[in-house]
């Protein structure tokens, strides 16, 4: 019980990432390579998070009555994944549009059709 | 072979992981930085929020680049798309009345959900970011279920303009009238807690959340070009 309590978040975070590292190895299909950065993404941001997390502490935000003497987690992971979430959404973006442009010129988004660009 | 080699890849990965993260106790994190921040980010920034007192009082340059990543990747996914080729609209058919009706009434509430979210940035959770983001699945909301609520170009150029200006102004006041440094808050703190406190920040963060919510639109916009 005591190896999941601590190690449940990291297992989580990590086996994200390693799922998302398989689909970019192993698919062939455009959109599920982008599906699998966007996997590996959130891996990475939980992982941000879990190392922030201090025992029985609350989200940093001080209520109206002062909140004297509540742990709280630390700010600055959470504020860097705030960043890299916005960072996300432009690469998502920026990816989605490469894809539609590589359909329209191919006519299809399977990595093995579309020369050199897959092992 | 090739799976043999991907599997041995990432099993190689992730034995390093273990390696490494065994040694470090889940919950145990005791970064000095952080601790500072929430010692003292209230005093010094005057949000209730810690994060947003990081995000735009310690780290508001960081911010800006940000900002700048954003608007640079929606411009760049306009051109992507836009420059090629204009692919024939295709033919849609129209939308059953529940789900139009259903749009257009929840349309208004989404845009002043993103609203409240953006304006609270400082005091509760949330900021420019998600209250943008609440405001373009509005429009993606409308774009998928009616069609017949779009953001005029001239208007979502302005507004862009103006978000992005707002913010580097609000720097270089800071910059010309504290005397410090760039986006040093020069406007009274208040009482942490209330809507009018902290300064600049909830001006930044509204300028930020309509920037961010044109920016999206934009994106959505681009991503469904050709659906007239």
């Amino acid at each position: 019980m005591t190896f999941l309590n601590e190690y449940a978040f990291y297992i989580g975070a990590f086996g994200l990432i390693l799922i998302g590292l398989l689909t970019i190895l192993l698919r062939h299909h455009l959109i599920k390579l982008i599906i699998g950065l966007s996997i590996m993404e959130t891996g990475i941001n939980l992982f941000l998070i879990a190392i922030g997390y201090i025992s029985r502490g609350t989200a940093p935000i001080f209520p109206v009555d002062g909140g004297a003497g509540t742990v709280m987690v630390d700010p600055v992971p959470q504020a860097l994944v705030l960043t890299a979430i916005v960072i996300g959404v432009a690469v998502l973006a920026m990816a989605l549009g490469m894809a539609i442009r590589l359909h329209g010129h191919y006519g299809t988004l399977d990595m093995r059709r579309i020369k050199e660009l897959k092992w | 072979m090739r799976v043999l080699l991907s599997l041995a890849v990432v099993a190689v990965l992730a034995a390093g992981i273990v390696t490494v993260l065994r040694d470090v106790p889940f919950g145990g994190n005791s970064s000095r930085l952080g601790s500072h921040f929430v010692e003292n980010g209230r005093e010094d920034t005057g949000a209730a929020n810690i994060v947003t007192s990081v995000v735009l009082g310690y780290r508001g340059f960081d911010t800006l680049g940000e900002v700048t990543v954003l608007f640079v990747a929606a411009v760049g996914l306009g051109a992507l798309l836009v420059a090629g080729e204009k692919n024939a609209p295709r033919k849609l058919e129209k939308a059953s009345m529940v789900l139009t009706t259903g749009s257009r009434f929840l349309f208004p509430l989404i845009l002043l959900f993103g609203a409240y979210i953006f304006i609270h940035g400082h005091l509760t959770p949330g900021g420019g970011f998600q209250g943008g983001a609440i405001i373009a699945s509005g429009y993606l909301l409308v774009y998928l279920g009616s069609r017949d609520r779009r953001l005029g170009k001239n208007w979502a150029a302005s507004i862009e303009t103006g978000g992005g200006l707002t913010f580097v102004l609000l720097g270089l006041a800071g910059l010309t009238a504290a005397g410090h440094w760039f986006l040093s808050n020069f406007l009274p703190l208040g009482v942490p807690g209330q809507l009018l406190s902290a300064g600049i920040i909830p001006i930044i963060y509204v300028a930020i959340g309509l920037k961010v919510g044109v920016e999206l639109t934009g994106v959505i916009d681009s991503l469904m070009g050709g659906t007239e």
